[in-house]
């Protein structure tokens, strides 16, 4: 049996009201609040917390890693791998970037399944994030919020098989971005609605249930993706569901539009509250469309105790339209009033990526001490070579001391520093986000996050922050 | 092993007025300086047989020191540690006499802070980092929220309530910008209210920036020679009586037993010293003492390093006014690094110069009571690990 073994969502913490939004430019709104990736936030970012997420709630790694994203940092250079050395996979892993279509994850997961199902990998994750922008005034600078998920695909300890697929593709202009163009834009949508989306989205659905002999009654839930609150609500309508008790809410209310991420968002969220035996169909639409049949098995019981979608939900801070602009480099701010730094040297990234990337530190084998970086000789007792890896990426911490930095520039002032001491040893002092400087206490919990760091060089440099545990 | 008490004596000083100099280079700073020392000294240029320059980032080299005293083809080499420069350029002075190669040597330290387009000193990811390439990985963080760090864990651990805690800082601050006041080569010269540092801005809290030193352009410069060739040249030379450097494995304060209530590298160069100068009780042998006093906090936490107040009880002693220049022991008698700011190779050499005058009783209105030894204490790096310098001089050679 092939089919979903985990899931995990993750939605930035930081909302921007439509209120807001409407305030800034005095027009009206559709209601609700969409997540903002912070600053130090993009679609690799989110994946690698995703990622670490789904890997965590079933326990394993995988041997495969695909990346879903229209929002990707890099044209050229795989996202996937960044994904993979983060959350520390086996140097044998399949990377992959699946781009450019709002299709994505479901593209993503008919390879994953094929993979699995031919026997070339055991267990593929893959991660779908987003992070994409509406030109000011624009309908999608409400609707489009960031986010991720990721769902593993595998053969043991399955949580909902692949009972059956159907796949259409479909050359259509409705929404695009071009190469340089920064933001998301669509043709008349009366045209893109009826010609589009529904008409699509309508012929795949018809077909996998005519291709598996099925009705909408035979499904406890379907989930799919949809490009507005109201073309996602009627195309249910159409095709004979209940909107009350079998479609699964798109959250555009209080996330936004996701884009690759949206699908698995959902459907991680199904998951949770999902019972043995129910069948779900799950479609994606973007040039073209993928359904799939999922049927949910015994083994849902002990992922689904794990689950935490309700504090991830719960969790949040408020921001002002002008920090939302700032933090997607909407409108140019004030620069630090000092020299620039220097650049990261990518030879230097490279020797220390172990460290940096998969946060390890290490343990001498001598007297135990856990130190970060690691060291060649021992902190404590001078012991040379003699260590062992410590791996900070998945441990929790407290704060042992913390300072709120109002000099350090950052684009979201004062830095917040905390002094983190590791649950089994091991101390690291690192930039503390995701908290108000008023949350900040000696004695609060802590866990690790990877996150973009400030310095400007053609690369993109990440690194390891903590964050207020959820 | 040996000691270095009493082998060397200072005959010589020269400090700069510190502040914003934006009319004087790096090399009018060495120049003006290094005049101002021979000249107290009696000795000439031509007569100094080796020198050694510190700065952290105001020169590079050698050449630095040679080109604008147009030096006349002898050694000379430049030192670098961090914010402790200026006392590892004395050190190397101090020891080159001691070892009987050179008779008359000299020891200056320059910064110049205000060309460099920092409000403050550079975050410590730039400062006394390799000029080798880095991940750019390493944490950004300003000097003034690295000292916070101590003051959040002091106040908690000491149970001492955060607004009572700003206060006594406070009063550490006043007392410096008091001497300040009194001191014509000060950057500051005014004297502050408890209030006036309570509502100045925070910086990193508890830390306001009032709490902070000022960022000052300056230079100083020592001439040294044996200790006993000293009265040749004055009749009140300053004898060397200890130089420590302490230097930690960096990390220390990234093990989970580290407390950031002190700083070892503090508490192990004040043991070396005393040792070094066969002092028992230091706060009642003491004089004077310059500390780096770079944010309040630390003054505050040095007076426990040091071995002044028992651990947790710096709070009575401030009260106490202890640390004034009436007090029992004053500390920072020229105004500190609070009045003068702190140029980061110059204020080793700064504070030394402030001892020289003390124990040669030429401090004017700021002159301590019968001074016999007075100590220096500078401090390079941030509380994850630094250098810890000491430097301890009397104005008498021990009767032994």
């Amino acid at each position: 049996m092939v089919g979903i073994t985990s899931c995990e969502v993750y939605i930035p913490a930081y909302r921007l009201s439509r209120d807001e939004i409407s305030r800034a430019w005095g027009a009206g709104n559709v209601g609700g609040e969409k997540a903002v990736a912070r600053h130090d936030e993009d679609s690799i970012t989110m994946a690698v917390a995703a990622t670490l997420g789904c890997i965590k709630r079933w326990g394993k790694k995988g041997d495969g890693l695909f990346f879903a994203s229209t929002t990707s940092p890099y044209k050229e250079k795989q996202a996937a791998a960044i994904i993979a050395a983060a959350a520390d996979l086996p140097r044998e892993t399949r990377t992959a970037d699946f781009t450019d279509s709002l299709r994505g994850a479901t593209i993503a997961m008919n390879s994953a399944v094929d993979a699995v199902r031919s026997g070339s990998a055991e267990n593929v994750i893959i991660a779908a994030s987003d992070c994409r922008m509406g030109a000011g005034k624009s309908e999608f600078e409400q609707i489009l919020g960031d986010g991720a998920a990721a769902v593993t695909i595998g053969k043991s300890g399955v949580i909902a098989s692949v009972e059956g697929n159907y796949s259409a593709f479909s050359e259509f202009i409705d929404i695009w971005r071009r190469e340089g163009s920064a933001f998301t834009q669509s043709w008349e949508s009366r045209f893109i609605t009826s010609e589009g989306y529904a008409k699509t989205m309508q012929q795949v659905i018809s077909g996998i249930m005519k291709k598996y002999n099925l009705t909408p009654k035979d499904f406890s839930k379907i989930i799919y993706n949809g490009p507005d609150k109201r073309s996602h609500a009627s195309l249910a309508k159409r095709l004979g569901f209940d909107v009350e008790t079998q479609v699964q809410d798109p959250m555009y209310h209080s996330i936004g539009n996701t884009g690759t991420a949206a699908v698995l968002m959902m459907l991680a969220f199904a998951l949770d509250e999902a019972s043995p035996g129910d069948v779900i169909l799950v479609a994606n639409y973007g040039d073209g469309a993928d359904a799939f049949m999922l049927r949910v098995t015994e083994n849902i019981k002990p992922v689904q105790e794990k689950r935490r979608m309700k504090e991830i939900l719960e969790k949040k801070i408020y921001i002002d339209y002008g920090t939302y602009l700032s933090w997607r480099d909407l409108v140019p701010t004030e620069e630090p009033r000092h020299p620039e730094l220097e650049s990261p040297s990518i030879t230097c990234l490279w020797r220390e990526r172990r460290s940096t990337l998969a946060f390890y530190g290490n343990k001498c084998e001598s007297c135990g001490t856990v130190q970060y970086p690691p060291q060649r000789v021992c902190t404590k007792c001078q012991s040379k070579d003699h260590f062992e890896d410590y791996k900070f990426s998945d441990k929790r911490g407290e704060v042992f001391t913390y300072a709120i930095d109002q000099l350090s520039w950052s684009k979201q002032s004062p830095v917040l520093v905390g002094v983190v001491d590791f649950e089994g040893g091991g101390r690291v002092m690192c930039e503390i986000c995701d908290c108000n400087p008023d949350e900040m206490r000696i004695g609060m919990p802590v866990e690790m996050c990877f996150r973009k760091l400030g310095q400007d060089a053609d690369i993109q440099n990440y690194f390891w922050k903590g964050r207020p545990v959820i | 092993m040996g000691k270095i008490r009493d082998k060397a004596a200072i005959i010589g000083m020269g400090c700069t007025n510190f502040g914003e100099l934006w009319d004087k280079s790096v090399d009018d700073l060495i120049v003006d300086a290094t005049f101002e020392a021979c000249e107290d000294a009696g000795v000439d240029l031509k007569d100094i047989e080796a020198a050694w320059l510190g700065t952290v980032f105001s020169g590079h080299t050698a050449i630095s020191f040679s080109s604008p005293l147009s030096w006349q083809y002898k050694p000379v080499t430049r030192v670098e540690n961090m914010c402790a420069t200026g006392t590892e350029a004395l050190r190397a002075a101090v020891y080159a006499v001691a070892s009987g190669v050179y008779d008359i040597v000299l020891a200056v330290g320059v910064e110049k802070l205000k060309d460099t387009g920092w409000i403050g000193v550079q975050p410590t990811n730039v400062v006394g980092r390799s000029t080798m390439g880095t991940s750019g990985t390493d944490l950004g963080l300003s000097p003034p929220a690295m000292f916070s760090l101590m003051a959040q864990r002091y106040f908690h651990d000491f149970k001492i309530d955060p607004e009572e805690g700003r206060r006594l800082l406070a009063e550490i601050a006043v007392k410096n910008h008091h001497n300040g006041s009194l001191n014509p080569k000060a950057h500051f010269q005014r004297e502050i209210t408890v209030e006036q540092v309570l509502k100045a801005p925070i910086v990193a809290w508890p830390l306001g920036i009032l709490d902070c030193c000022g960022v000052s352009d300056g230079a100083a410069a020592a001439i040294v020679t044996r200790a006993d060739m000293a009265k040749n040249f004055r009749g009140d030379p300053i004898y060397v009586k200890a130089l420590a450097t302490n230097v930690g494995p960096r990390r220390n304060p990234t093990l989970q037993d580290y407390d950031f209530t002190h700083i070892e590298e503090n508490v192990r160069a004040a043991q070396m010293a005393y040792d070094e100068a066969g002092i028992k009780d230091s706060f009642k042998e003491l004089s004077v003492a310059e500390v780096h006093d770079c944010f309040t906090i630390h003054e505050m936490i040095l007076y426990e390093d040091l071995g002044w107040s028992k651990k947790g009880k710096a709070k009575d002693d401030i009260e106490a006014g202890t640390f004034t220049l009436k007090g029992e022991l004053p500390v920072n008698t020229d105004g500190g690094l609070k009045c003068f700011g702190h140029p980061l190779g110059a204020s080793g050499l700064r504070m030394q110069y402030e001892v020289y005058k003390q124990l040669q009783e030429k401090a004017g209105d700021r002159q301590v009571k019968n001074p016999r030894l007075g100590l220096i204490h500078n401090f390079g790096g941030g509380v994850w690990g630094g250098i810890g310098c000491i430097a301890i001089t009397g104005n008498e050679l021990d009767r032994r």
